[in-house]
């Protein structure tokens, strides 16, 4: 079978440059290995539609949403104090409104829906093998796990996920454990009345709470989010400090939620699914090449996850890469040159918008995040400065503020060197 | 069923799983033999990997969540070999 173009993968990335390729005009092939778009797919929660204005004009009216996020939370977290930073606004719960929950199974389903109305032919439950070239060493194809299942195109768009075994295959991606984090996640069920009360919400407003120091001595964080009738809430550890540890990763869940500021927030939900996958959180000092000759990659094939302590984002990452890499692949398909040259706008488009800057701009964060002391040595020390500020310690005065940073920096063994350097990282890239 | 006292097996039972015919991981027990951290035994989300007596690996398939994290994990060069299972096959998430 023989069509314009190929995308292997249905979830964000491969639905989206699938749709931009098929209003193009092009026949558009959408390889799904699942036995439905998201089966495979699992990450902690929340979606960002902005980009959607773009691809999807009016997408509230329909995206498949468990809760409109209102309400944001960061936690530090220690043994037995919990530092919670709350913002909410009622302008996140109306049009256009911001984040949302959603479950894959139905929010990737949803988009690839969208695609196949544009006119791209879905094939689910079948697995890409491998890329199929021409004497030069250009991508001409697939083969796929399906009797006579190989396809022909002129181009080949790699939305395979995490583990891309086409890009590794392309020679453009080296996957290094060093960033690459699992991610495991528990569904519990709750009440809707319940989770109202709980979390101070109401109707389809929704609540995300982003955890540090919860990972014990594994690099990481947690989560915690309000589906409509669930909670997800789960951890995600860095590999390497994961397979040191000789901690099963549910049991640092289990830490989670024994915790005295969680506890309360998750009793009595009832586990409705467990799952995992894999996050690259290396940033954009640790992409792949994203283009070779009649190949693009997409989405986390390019490892393009912002894991950025305060910004966690990978789905509109996916929507944005394969939007960009399905224009380009049109463009080049209606120049007639899908060589890595003839797609190279697609680097260019990339760089010209939030998906490459914000990479670029956040590069130094996420080694920052994993360090040794944002994750082991900070959280205990800013815990320990509000506790000093707000313990009434009569008859004795109430220390200063910078007192009580000296003395939890020393107590945590924090260097103030390393306390400005820190800083400055932060500042050079959060300012 | 409350938190924390659920069984793995329970954990386990609220996934759904189409389990193909073909195994999608292969151990090379050899090689595991001479591995001292054995890191896919602790890291794996869904504990498919069981160390025997003899110093080898003992794994399963069916219940995999196809993350990848046992070949990365792997530091026996080649120990872990792991690919998809056939299409349609596999774990199938509803709550991802």
């Amino acid at each position: 079978m023989r069509f314009d173009a190929v995308v292997v993968g249905a979830g964000p990335a491969g639905s989206a440059a699938a749709l931009e390729l098929a209003r193009a005009g092009h026949s558009v092939a959408l390889v799904e290995r699942g036995p439905y778009p998201g089966a495979k797919n699992v990450y902690g929660g929340v979606v960002y539609g902005r980009i959607l204005d773009e691809l999807l004009p009016g997408w509230w009216e329909r995206l498949p949403v468990q809760r409109w996020i209102t309400r944001r939370s960061t936690m530090l977290l220690t043994g037995a104090q919990a530092l919670t930073v709350d913002f909410r606004t009622q302008d996140w719960g109306r049009p256009p409104y911001n984040g949302a929950t959603a479950f894959r199974a139905e929010l990737d389903a949803w988009l690839a829906d969208q695609a196949v109305d544009a006119g791209a032919v879905l094939v689910p439950s079948t697995v890409v093998t491998g890329l199929r070239r021409d004497g030069g060493g250009r991508v001409t194809g697939v083969t796929t796990d399906r009797p006579d299942g190989d396809l022909t195109a002129g181009i080949v768009i790699a939305c395979d996920g995490v583990n891309s075994f086409l890009a590794k295959e392309a020679g453009l991606y080296e996957q290094d454990p060093e960033h690459v984090t699992l991610g495991v996640k528990e569904t519990l069920a709750l009440p809707r009345a319940a989770i109202e009360e709980r979390f101070g919400v109401s109707g389809l407003d929704g609540v995300d709470i982003e955890i540090l120091g919860c990972t014990g001595d594994i690099p990481g964080g947690g989560f915690l989010y309000t589906n409509l009738d669930s909670l997800s809430v789960g951890v995600v550890l860095a590999l390497p400090g994961l397979a040191a540890a000789k901690i099963r990763p549910e049991e640092v869940i289990a830490g989670l939620k024994r915790h005295p500021a969680i506890a309360p927030l998750v009793r009595g939900g009832e586990l409705l699914e467990y799952s995992a996958h894999l996050i690259p959180e290396g940033g954009y000092r640790h992409l792949p090449r994203l283009v070779g000759d009649g190949l693009l990659v997409a989405g986390d094939a390019a490892a393009l996850c912002l894991a950025a302590g305060i910004w966690l984002e990978g789905v509109n990452f996916a929507l944005g890469s394969g939007m960009y890499a399905g224009r380009a692949a049109a463009a080049a398909l209606a120049a007639g040159d899908t060589s890595a040259r003839g797609l190279a706008g697609y680097r260019r488009m990339l760089a010209g918008s939030f998906v490459l800057a914000d990479h670029r701009k956040l590069r130094r964060v996420p080694d920052l995040v994993l360090s040794r002391r944002v994750q082991r040595q900070y959280p205990g020390m800013i815990c320990d400065v509000v506790q000093g500020l707000f313990t009434v310690d009569n008859p004795r005065p109430k220390p200063g503020l910078r007192r009580l940073l000296r003395q939890s920096a020393r107590a945590h063994g924090i260097r103030r060197r390393d306390l400005l350097r820190d800083g400055l990282v932060g500042l050079r890239s959060f300012g | 069923m409350s938190y924390g006292e659920i069984s793995f097996e329970d954990r386990m039972s609220t996934v759904d799983f189409r389990v193909g015919g073909r195994a999608h991981i292969e151990v090379d027990s050899e090689v595991c033999r001479s591995c001292t951290t054995k890191a896919c035994v602790h890291a794996c989300p869904a504990n498919l990997f069981v160390p025997t007596a003899d110093g080898g690996i003992l794994f399963n398939y069916e219940q995999c969540f196809e993350c990848g994290t046992c070949y990365l994990v792997c530091n026996g060069a080649g120990a872990i070999r792991w690919s998809y299972p056939d299409g349609g096959h596999g774990v199938a998430f509803r709550r991802g």
